[in-house]
């Protein structure tokens, strides 16, 4: 995506579905109903949307299970899968295709009954060839050793990553939405039980029901909607690797590159940035990420979200809805990034609100730390 | 002589003999894991298979906790090979705990419920 985009989409619908426990609810119920949440904040109908953006965990084709689902056949379709980074991936694809004129509404969406379903999930996903023999844990493992080589090249604690879960629950006790809202110490996190060293049970990311929607249109007409337009500034996308065994540095993930290219399609910087929505499927992508995306030094993410830095009242807002470690997290997050940024620049945020938020951050993550993307998203002083 | 084999089936067949054969690049001198048509750094197609020196260590690993009925904890790890590739591994004959990154280690052929896998122990002296 390039600057001639910038601002050339705007967000003027979200909702979401199923939170929690969706008992009886298949995954596509809880996408279809994100999506008519999404569209009836937008004042639109399902018949309106011509433009569909969607992958599932489930089923070798879901975009187009989706589109039958729903009922609608779109004109254009875009089910690329990269994992949990999907949905932010969508909204590049998304703005190309309406500013190509491709489609007029553009719908992403996602629903998942992981938790309900458990035991009979089905995952697409086999143990890559090389790997599997070794029987590690995914995506657990995956992180933790990338968690384990960030403690050993810049002195990264257990007590740092415990931080992000405590942060990210302090954030989710104010929100009525999120599944985790009990109080929550670093000493809690440290002394769960130990499931991938050096993660414990809190280091890791929830396992909920739950779907989101989000619809965009053109920026000329994006403020004849019912709702203030969240305008997509950039969004750029890298991936490094697919087998975790692959990634050249277990510390530095491609939110280096994607990063870089959407801050500068957008034209600002991380100072600029009033929050920032990250997928954290687990304590350590915090720190990377935040790190990565040049809110601090490399190796510096360890100090940088500890002792409330990073909870509200700190000195950066992350993940103010709770996140994927105290919110939702239903397979893949994603489409939560762009939902709770959104929000918090509408001003409607379900949890703490902040004030006068103008610029911020949804990054989505994908396989095991293979794909990144970025996205920019700003208010109307912001175009 | 070409190979008939393509480079996974390859690269099994050495394992099968014990050995860990490992492509090297004839344009760029990398070796490079997994096993592949193309060198990964240039793009070549040039390459030629050499035994590893089966030399190594631990570049990052991580304890799965398992319960103790089902066998308890045990190591997974990413080895680098003295050749610079690394890979998915194990590393035998200490405690999970004890396997620590920069650990010198031997890399050799064992197996794995009957599988032939590449493990690791760590190096002697
Ligand atoms: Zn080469």
């Amino acid at each position: 995506m390039t600057d001639n985009l910038r601002g050339k989409s705007a967000i003027v619908g979200v909702g979401h579905a199923g939170f929690g426990a969706a008992h009886g609810f298949s995954a596509y119920d809880i996408m279809a109903q994100s999506a008519h949440a999404a569209l009836n904040d937008a004042g639109l109908k399902l018949s309106d949307v011509d433009g569909l953006f969607c992958t599932m965990m489930e089923d070798s084709m879901p975009v187009l299970m989706a589109a039958e689902y729903l009922g609608i056949q779109p004109r254009y379709i875009d089910g690329t899968m990269t994992g949990g980074s999907s949905f932010v991936n969508y909204l590049t694809s998304a703005t190309m295709a309406l500013e190509a004129g491709l489609c007029d509404v553009a719908l992403i969406c996602y629903g998942s009954n992981q938790r309900t379903a458990s035991g009979r999930l089905v995952t697409a996903s086999k143990l890559p060839p090389y790997e599997g023999l070794y029987s590690p844990r995914y995506p657990i493992s995956g992180y933790a050793l990338a968690a384990a080589r960030h403690m050993y090249e810049y002195g990264t604690t257990r007590e740092n990553l415990a931080d992000v879960a405590v942060a990210a629950r302090a954030w989710a006790s104010h929100n009525p939405e999120a599944f985790m809202r009990d109080p929550l110490t670093r000493e809690d996190v440290l002394s769960s039980r130990m499931v991938g060293d050096p993660l414990t049970k809190l280091d890791c990311c929830l396992v909920t029901d739950g779907g989101g929607a989000v619809v965009l249109v053109r920026a000329d007409r994006a403020k004849n909607f019912p709702n203030a337009p969240v305008y997509v500034l950039g969004s750029a996308a890298e991936s490094s690797h697919r087998q975790i065994s692959q990634m050249k540095d277990f510390t530095v993930t491609a939110a280096r590159e994607s990063g870089k290219r959407a801050f500068a399609m957008a034209g600002v910087t991380p100072a600029d940035i009033d929050v920032v929505e990250l997928y954290d499927a687990f304590t350590i992508n915090t720190i990377l990420f935040l790190e990565d995306l040049g809110f601090c030094k490399k190796g510096e993410g360890g100090a940088f979200v500890s002792d409330g830095r990073i909870a509200p009242g700190g000195a950066l807002a992350v993940n103010t809805n709770g996140g994927g470690l105290s919110c939702v997290h239903p397979g893949m997050y994603g489409i939560f990034t762009i939902i709770e940024a959104a929000r918090q620049i509408r001003g409607d945020a379900p949890g703490m609100q902040l004030d006068g938020v103008e610029l911020a951050v949804a990054h989505g993550n994908g396989g095991v730390l293979s794909s990144q993307v970025t996205a920019i998203l700003g208010g109307a002083s912001t175009v | 002589m070409e190979s008939a084999l393509g480079p996974d089936a390859k690269f099994r067949e050495g394992l099968s003999n014990g050995q860990i054969n490992l492509p090297q690049c004839d344009d760029c001198g990398k070796f490079h894991f997994f096993p592949r048509i193309n060198c990964p750094h240039c793009g070549s197609t040039a390459l030629t298979w050499h035994r590893a020196l089966g030399t190594g260590e631990v570049h990052t690993t991580t304890t799965v906790r398992r319960r103790p009925e089902s066998g308890g904890d045990y190591n997974v790890c990413m080895v680098e090979l003295t050749e610079g590739v690394r890979m998915m591994s194990r590393v035998d004959g200490i405690l999970p705990a004890d396997v620590k990154i920069g650990m010198p280690l031997a890399v050799f052929v064992g197996d794995i419920d009957g599988t032939p896998a590449v493990l690791c122990k760590p190096a002697e002296g």
